[in-house]
């Protein structure tokens, strides 16, 4: 199932910063993005654009990812050639990838597994 | 304490104005604030004040004060906006004068400036997003602001002023302003003025708080866009706030809407720094109390920070584009050869390119990732050339090859646009709080 199913994204920019949040539609979907929308995940996507390190903080009583993604949006909304120099198109992007159904019992069972 | 009402008339520059006037016909407000004053549009807002010295503020600041000054006076609703832009003065000269002209003699207009940091910018600070110092800069300086915090609107909104105008100042403080005039709140009571960063926060984007920017036709639908309502606030003296809109409005305020633009632009949450304290949204809560009624409370913060952010603007390059449309069977082919030729015309009339784009809009110009496979031909796809020049001639001529392809270029070329511009980029460095000094200027019109 794609990522659009079980959560919605806002992306915005800081100079040359560009900011992602998930979030998730519930307390399940938020389970199924925290283990597996990763900053690898995000380096996966859009490696082919970003020069410096990627972050990710959480907000667990609200269902929040965010990841900051470091040197990506081209030096910046007041310099970069890009079509969508904001890189407000990126959170579309990324709520089509693929996220693993697991069932509730199942997430439990991984995220102790996980924890132990 | 009865509660204070703020609406948010703007989220940038060019927004909507009706819902402006929506608020304050029938939003029941203390305050209307006005957020129109993004990175670039000070440094763009500089370079046009050297031409001329009067110009250099918002260029809706008019037809806004048209539309709302004759209901704002009427209902005493007080005007917070960032409309000043490069030139605070001549804008609340220019209020002034609208005020005249509407027949509102005598309404105070405060100019809050002490921004412009260009002469006591220090060269050797650093620069915040690259290697480098103010100094590299060399003479291609053309505007440094400081992102000021609430103090000089607060003394505005003491000494009387019924519209301010004010510069370069942090987002969130043009909301956070009357709610510390208005409760009287401490200047280091730093839980508080976290809260009411979190408040300003979800109100500088306007609409996007209220169902703007959020539609997902299937997944996430929104009511009557074209007529979306901009937000509201009621804080109460504790800093608890709700977010509303005016009833029958268009858009939704959900606690799904609060979400997204409660981290939009945000980096980490626990340290949202901000010239009057760095606020915490770590234990943010958002709670549906009733339809279009979202509580908001928990923020937190911390001591505010010595140094202030500066925006400093300076003349960079010089950027040509050219697009030029191709459809119907083969467009994808046609539309590669278009870029292939502008490329080799570029090397074989020796046009220099410090970086360059050539892209398929519909294709690959958005899609940043490397995959460019498209599973089906496109209907139509439109080719980008697009460069970074150090003269503006050489921009002109990135256009022009474009342009030349109607004739000389693939079967079926249509729509071609061109532009060649200046670029006035944006660096950020910091200064010393005392560096930096608020001050109010009064008219009277």
């Amino acid at each position: 199932m794609q990522l659009r199913q079980i959560a919605h994204a806002r992306s915005g920019d800081k100079g040359d910063i560009s900011q992602i949040s998930v979030i998730a539609f519930d307390e399940v979907a938020y389970k199924l993005i925290s283990s597996q929308i990763t900053t690898e995940t995000i380096r996966e996507l859009f490696g082919a654009v970003i020069h410096g390190k990627v972050e990710r903080f959480e907000l667990p009583h609200l269902g929040i990812l965010n990841f900051v993604l470091y040197r990506a949006l081209s030096t910046g909304v007041t310099r970069s050639l890009a079509l969508d120099p904001h890189g407000k198109c990126f959170s579309s992007l990324l709520l089509e990838i693929p996220v693993k159904p697991y069932s509730v019992e199942d997430l439990d069972r991984k995220n102790s597994a996980d924890s132990g | 304490m009865r509660p204070i009402r703020i609406g948010a008339g703007a989220g940038y520059s060019g927004d909507r104005i009706e819902p402006a006037v929506e608020l304050v016909e029938d939003g029941g407000l203390d305050y209307l604030v006005f957020e129109c004053l993004a990175e670039r549009t000070i440094a763009l807002a500089q370079k046009a004040k050297l031409h001329d010295g009067k110009a250099g503020f918002d260029p809706l600041l008019t037809e806004r004060m048209m539309a709302v000054l004759p209901g704002c006076v009427k209902r005493g609703i007080r005007i917070i906006t960032n409309m000043g832009a490069a030139n605070p003065v001549e804008a609340a000269r220019e209020v002034a004068r609208t005020a005249r002209k509407l027949g509102f003699a005598g309404l105070r207009v405060a100019a809050v400036t002490g921004d412009n940091v260009i002469d006591v910018l220090d060269p050797a600070s650093e620069l915040l997003e690259r290697p480098g110092t103010v100094a590299s800069l060399g003479n291609r300086i053309v505007s440094a602001n400081a992102y000021l915090g609430i103090d000089g609107i607060v003394d505005a909104l003491n000494m009387d002023a019924q519209v301010i105008v004010t510069g370069r100042i942090s987002d969130p403080a043009l909301f956070v302003a009357p709610l510390v005039h208005g409760f009287g709140w401490r200047r280091d009571d730093w839980a508080m003025l976290g809260q009411a960063t979190v408040i300003g926060h979800l109100l500088e984007c306007a609409g996007q708080v209220t169902g703007g920017y959020f539609a997902d036709p299937g997944f996430k639908d929104v009511p009557d866009l074209a007529r979306l309502g901009f937000p509201i606030a009621e804080v109460s003296a504790d800093g608890c706030a709700v977010l509303t809109k005016v009833p029958q409005s268009g858009g939704r305020l959900t606690v799904a809407t609060c979400k997204e633009q409660l981290v939009y632009e945000i980096l980490d949450p626990a340290a949202y720094v901000q010239p009057d304290v760095i606020a915490d949204f770590t234990h943010v809560r958002l709670a549906e109390i009733e339809k279009d009624r979202i509580a908001v409370s928990g923020g937190s913060g911390h001591a505010r920070p010595e140094r202030l952010k500066v925006s400093v603007g300076y003349r960079d390059s010089f950027v040509g584009e050219g697009q030029i449309s191709y459809a119907g069977s083969g467009a994808l082919a046609r539309a590669r050869l278009a870029l292939d030729i502008v490329a080799e015309r570029l090397k074989l009339t020796g046009v220099a390119m410090a970086e360059s784009r050539f892209e398929l809009i519909g294709v690959n110009a958005v899609d940043v990732r490397n995959d460019t496979v498209t599973s089906h031909e496109p209907r139509e796809v439109r080719a980008r050339v697009v460069a970074r020049t150090d003269t503006m001639q050489d921009a002109v001529r990135i256009g022009n090859e474009v342009e030349t392809l109607y004739t000389n270029g693939p079967a079926g070329g249509g729509g071609v646009t061109k532009s060649a511009k200046e670029v006035v980029a944006v660096v950020s460095t910091l200064i010393p709080r005392a560096s930096v000094a608020p001050h109010v200027h009064i008219e009277v019109a």
